[in-house]
């Protein structure tokens, strides 16, 4: 459309003659104004991302240098203490088995959480039973209500049960997420018609068997956009964790970050550059691969709602 | 009720099982105590509304509600003032912009990052006297002596208010740059050739129509804002220093049941905090929908 309109006035243009030179050295000044307004707008977004990136920079290059270096003085420059300091490092903390907790945790999380989500999602869209919509609606209410509401309860039900310093209570409740629900019962109720599943049911397939070959396919994208989100918060989680374990073998990695700032690793910076580095670059480099996936995530999450 | 509609109940059992017992009983039961001087072992008794009232009346549950305030406000300012900015320049027709998928992806990787390993990194890098941010200021010659940043109350919320605008602003301008691509271009057009500058075409075409994201956006910020916690109870010694500053809802309520054990105050304290929430969220409904009418039949 832009385009057209340009064409179209350029052809005005050139029709007054008399005009033409005016108005071509007037398109000149115009274009030179706009690339140098586009210089400084790229300038400023290099600047934002360089301040986005560099903490995370002098974050890897004071995990190379020695507690000594650190101490002197500030270097752009790599440093060669990186085996010394991962020693140190490796003497007071197990970092690996932090990010197998997590691990363990996370993935245990999501897929439960995107599993039982589509079931309960399925069956609040495809059957008609009494007390639905009050279910469907009262979920929604809790959907409201913050974690930290019920921390106290939720620490004495698990005193109750037997399960601290355990990652049972981590992982189960995972099973009711109210969110996922919502989001995927959207999804279904406008990508799967119910035909499909009168056809299934006609060709003598159960109930469950309708569910597994027929609409988890279907519901498949959007629990993946779910899993992204589920994934992410139960990795970052710090509260829970923080307050239902003791062992600091158990500990997760965000628990394990508190618990190395108080250890005597704190004493040299290198290490303590390197035990954060360790529990950050894994998670840069699945962004590396990720980033578009992610990004499309978080926009389709927000508009569609 | 068909046959197969029992299966309905099938599906949604397991999901309300363990809703009933790990979400709704544990809200009941801190409810429950709440009016007890429960304290962690032994037994409740109940008191009433006595916590109810020493919440009211408490200087420091006051002292963690404005700070949190603080810090949340103006990290909530220039972040979204920074997405909207930033959605400006994307969205601007004259000067089309290349990298879009690129700056979206740089400006959003802080979000990503562990929040308690972000708040390590930069309790070292803002260390008073070997902390990169002032090695890097003094060689420089910003500054002609280390600022103690998590020293003194003032430098030690706005530091945390910075952390927080560098982790979000990325994810304000995600969404809203998707808000700005879901408005037709033919508004843009139309004001292009109206000769709108850039300042109007933003003014009276963009934020009217982004106003529904830009609510999403202050309402999710805002209740993440009210749960702060990792931050200030990492960057320095977990009860608020300096002088009670970083002391935030979610740090007071952590710290009155598990380190000094008042679990019934603490009780008092999480269902303080739900109200202020459900409060706070209701006026930004409202606020924002104020001078709206609605349209027929539209809910």
């Amino acid at each position: 459309m832009i385009g057209k309109q340009e064409q179209n006035m350029k052809l005005h243009s050139t029709n007054r003659t008399e005009n033409g030179n005016a108005f071509a050295m007037q398109e000149n000044a115009r274009k030179k104004k706009r690339r140098l307004v586009k210089g400084m707008i790229y300038t400023l977004l290099i600047a934002m991302a360089v301040v986005c990136f560099i903490p995370f920079f002098m974050m890897i290059i004071n995990a190379t240098r020695s507690n000594e270096a650190i101490l002197a003085g500030f270097s752009l420059m790599p440093g060669a203490a990186l085996a010394e300091n991962y020693a140190v490092l490796k003497d007071y903390v197990n970092i690996w088995s932090g990010f197998k907790n997590s691990l363990i945790v996370s993935v245990l999380v999501t897929v439960l959480s995107g599993y039982f989500s589509a079931m309960t999602a399925y069956g609040f869209a495809y059957y008609e039973f009494k007390g639905k919509n009050v279910l469907f609606i009262f979920m929604l209410v809790m959907m409201m209500v913050p974690g930290q509401l019920g921390l106290i309860g939720f620490y004495e039900l698990s005193k109750t049960l037997g399960i601290l310093d355990s990652f049972i209570p981590l992982i189960i409740p995972s099973i009711a997420s109210p969110f996922v629900v919502f989001f995927l019962r959207q999804y279904i109720q406008t990508t799967l018609h119910p035909s499909l599943i009168e056809a299934a049911r006609i060709d003598g397939a159960g109930e469950f068997k309708i569910f597994h070959i027929v609409a988890v396919p279907i519901m498949l994208p959007a629990i993946a956009t779910m899993s992204i989100f589920t994934f992410i918060g139960s990795w970052n989680n710090y509260l829970m964790p923080l307050v239902l374990l003791f062992s600091p073998e158990k500990y997760t990695l965000p628990v394990l970050m508190g618990f190395l700032k108080g250890s005597q690793v704190a004493e040299n910076l290198g290490s303590l550059y390197l035990g954060i580095a360790i529990s950050v670059v894994p998670i840069m480099i699945a962004f590396l691969f990720l980033s578009k996936y992610i990004v499309n995530s978080i926009s389709a999450g927000s508009v569609k709602e | 009720m068909k046959k197969l509609d029992r299966y309905g109940y099938v599906f949604i059992a397991p999901f309300w099982i363990i809703f009933l017992i790990f979400s709704i009983y544990p809200v009941a039961l801190t409810f429950y105590y709440s009016f007890t001087n429960y304290t962690g072992s032994g037994v409740a008794e109940v008191v009433g509304l006595a916590n109810y009232t020493r919440l009211l009346t408490d200087s420091y549950f006051l002292e963690a509600f404005v700070n949190t305030w603080k810090i949340w406000g103006v990290n909530f300012v220039l972040q979204i003032g920074l997405a909207l900015l930033l959605a400006m320049i994307f969205s601007d027709m004259r000067v089309k912009l290349k990298g879009l998928s690129f700056f979206r992806s740089a400006f959003f990787l802080p979000n990503l990052i562990t929040i308690s390993s972000v708040a390590l990194l930069f309790g070292i890098l803002l260390d008073w006297q070997h902390g990169s941010l002032n090695m890097m200021l003094l060689k420089l010659g910003l500054i002609s002596e280390p600022i103690n940043w998590l020293n003194e109350p003032t430098t030690a919320q706005l530091s945390v208010s910075l952390i927080l605008t560098w982790m979000w602003f990325g994810h304000s301008f995600i969404v809203v740059m998707a808000g700005v691509s879901g408005i037709s271009k033919d508004y843009y057009e139309a004001a292009l050739i109206d000769g709108a500058n850039r300042w109007q075409t933003f003014i009276s075409i963009t934020l009217p129509l982004l106003k529904p994201i830009l609510l999403y956006i202050m309402i999710t910020s805002l209740i993440g804002g009210l749960q702060l916690f990792d931050l200030p109870m990492l960057l320095t010694d977990g009860v608020g220093s300096p002088d009670g500053s970083l002391n935030t809802m979610v740090l007071y309520l952590y710290n009155q049941a598990f380190k000094y054990n008042n679990y019934g105050y603490a009780a008092a304290v999480a269902y303080g905090l739900f109200v202020i929430t459900l409060l706070f969220s209701a006026i930004v409904f409202k606020g924002m929908f104020k001078n709206e009418r609605r349209k027929p039949g539209q809910v």
